[in-house]
């Protein structure tokens, strides 16, 4: 079944580990490759603890509900950057016509960028995230029932929906404005560094439109109120820090709308 | 003495080239500027966010903080830690083969192009965050003039103590072919010992030291910035400038023996 010609599935299982075998071809670079970026993470993880040990505590929180928040945005990122982060590679497929390609192919357009750029290099991440969240969940005072149960699973799987969507969201300006760069990485990378720390770090009208008017509180401070059983100092309800999955699914939805919008949009390069 | 004037007529004219190359991206370099601004946002009111009841962090003020985080997001691109390994891709090809034949040197040749692209970056993306830093935060401008001309100074002298790193580091594609692997951790150590990722006074002072020391990175961030918010005073900022020099120094030392190996291997595989 698996291997049946013709089966969607096949195709992508073969697309993937085209790119695989393709990847660790050369496999000094690869090792390094895969040894540097989870350094990278590891770097961010350092950072918030450098920031950290100022005083011993950030925005109000102690270090073991940092770490809380830390763990679900360090799963979180890593895993929509292991599935869907390499659609920032749509700008040069639109720019140099090959969306064309990809477009009379049977299968999704989307789902062939992932598989075609799929970089296996950044599981290192992903499996460090994990690891961070598992210390994270061990050594934070959270009140465990089938609730909290519930949304520690959750949290980093809707975190993980919420940055994919904004992956492909802001990819998706490349439709329309070819020349977006870097544009994409400050919600993505942006929103990461974002997320890492509570919520009350940050002031003004920037928190006000980071926190809920794109909705990075949901990512990580919320959920992590909720599994700590706290009050949000910043006043927001209750029953709110459990809604990570249905903001995360309300970004995919609209990521999704985007994309389609974007790929009616598209225009070859003309020559 | 005729050919040293007519290298250098060359590198400046090539600096000239690399300016308006880079000018062409102008929508590309605006979403950079954007993005900076956004991590300028984000850092700034996390650092902010540590300050003690006198309002101060590792021996910055408010302000200085807000100059140093604003400035350095400016900075990065000017320094521009993470360039494109261009070169590297030459050497993979063999078209590297044509830049040697040139009758100027391969590193003249990337260091003035690199000049010219950091002017382009010193005029768009360094302006940018700076400006939206010093509207949205309270901001030091240094009270000394002389401190104006050393920034300047030590901003240059980051900008090619970085490009020879960078040089270097694409260098290595003689032996590996493909250098994603060391690209990586060259950002992972530059990130995190330069003083991008926090400043570099936060950490315990045997690390500071053993980094000032025995690293280039601080030459690349922490000096041209600690220059220009006064910290220590005006001897202190002279004495950053030497060190940068000799870092600029040990880096072309190395620099120079690199790419004579290099070459070497070049002979080897052309063979």
């Amino acid at each position: 079944m698996a291997d049946e010609p013709g089966s969607t599935a096949g195709a992508y299982r073969r697309l993937v580990a085209a790119q695989v075998r393709s990847q660790t071809q050369y496999r000094t670079s690869f090792v390094m490759d895969l040894f540097g970026s989870t350094v990278l993470t590891l770097l961010d993880v350092v950072s918030v603890y450098v920031l950290f040990s100022v005083n011993g505590s950030l925005g109000g929180f102690g270090g073991r509900e940092v770490l809380l928040m830390v763990g679900i945005a360090s799963c979180a990122f890593p895993l929509a950057d292991l599935a869907v982060g390499n659609v920032e590679q749509l700008p040069s497929y639109v720019r140099s016509g090959r969306f064309d390609a990809v477009l009379v192919r049977p299968l999704s357009s989307l789902g062939q960028l992932l598989a075609m750029d799929f970089a296996p290099r950044r599981i290192g991440r992903a499996v460090q995230g994990l690891v961070i969240y598992g210390i994270a969940l061990a050594a934070a005072p959270v009140g465990w029932s089938a609730g909290t149960a519930l949304l520690a699973v959750l949290a980093p799987l809707a975190g993980a929906v919420f940055f994919g969507s904004l992956f492909v969201a802001t990819a998706s300006v490349a439709f329309w404005w070819i020349e977006s760069g870097e544009l994409a990485a400050a919600f993505t990378y942006g929103g990461k560094e974002f997320t890492s720390y509570p919520a009350t770090v940050f002031g003004g009208f920037f928190r006000r439109l980071f926190a809920y008017g794109l909705g990075f509180a949901f990512v990580a401070y919320l959920p992590a109120l909720a599994l700590l059983g706290r009050q949000d100092p910043l006043g927001v309800p209750g029953w709110l820090h459990w809604c990570s999955p249905i903001v995360a699914l309300i970004a995919a939805g609209l990521a999704a709308l985007f994309w389609r919008t974007g790929v009616r949009h598209y225009r070859s390069t003309g020559s | 003495m005729a050919t040293g004037m007519a290298s250098a007529r060359a590198a400046a004219v090539l600096a000239r080239a690399g300016f308006h190359r880079f000018a062409t991206y102008r929508q590309a370099t605006l979403a950079g500027a954007f993005t900076n601004t956004v991590f300028g946002f984000v850092r700034c009111y996390v650092l902010l966010s540590l300050a003690d009841a006198g309002g101060r962090v590792a021996g910055y003020d408010r302000a200085q903080l807000a100059t140093f985080v604003f400035v350095g997001q400016g900075m990065i691109a000017v320094v521009n830690f993470w360039g494109p390994a261009d070169l590297a891709e030459r050497v993979r090809t063999g078209d590297v083969v044509a830049d040697l034949l040139r009758p100027l040197d391969l590193m003249v040749n990337h260091l003035a192009t690199d000049v010219g692209r950091a002017g382009f970056a010193l005029l768009t993306r360094f302006v940018v965050p700076v400006l939206a830093g010093l509207l949205a935060f309270d901001f030091y401008l240094p009270a000394h003039p002389a401190t104006y001309a050393l920034f300047a100074v030590s901003l240059l002298l980051a900008v090619l103590v970085c490009s020879v790193c960078r040089y270097i580091v694409n260098l290595a594609a003689f032996w590996l072919l493909d250098i994603r692997g060391v690209r990586q951790l060259w950002v992972v150590a530059s990130g995190g010992g330069s003083g991008l990722s926090f400043p570099l006074p936060l950490l315990p002072d045997w690390l500071v030291t053993g980094l000032w020391l025995c690293t280039p990175f601080p030459a690349l961030m922490q000096a041209p910035l600690d220059v220009l918010v006064e910290r220590g005073g005006t001897g202190h900022a002279v004495l950053l400038v030497a060190g940068q020099l000799a870092w600029l120094a040990v880096v072309v030392a190395l620099a120079r023996l690199v790419q004579r190996r290099a070459l070497r291997r070049l002979v080897i595989q052309g063979g």
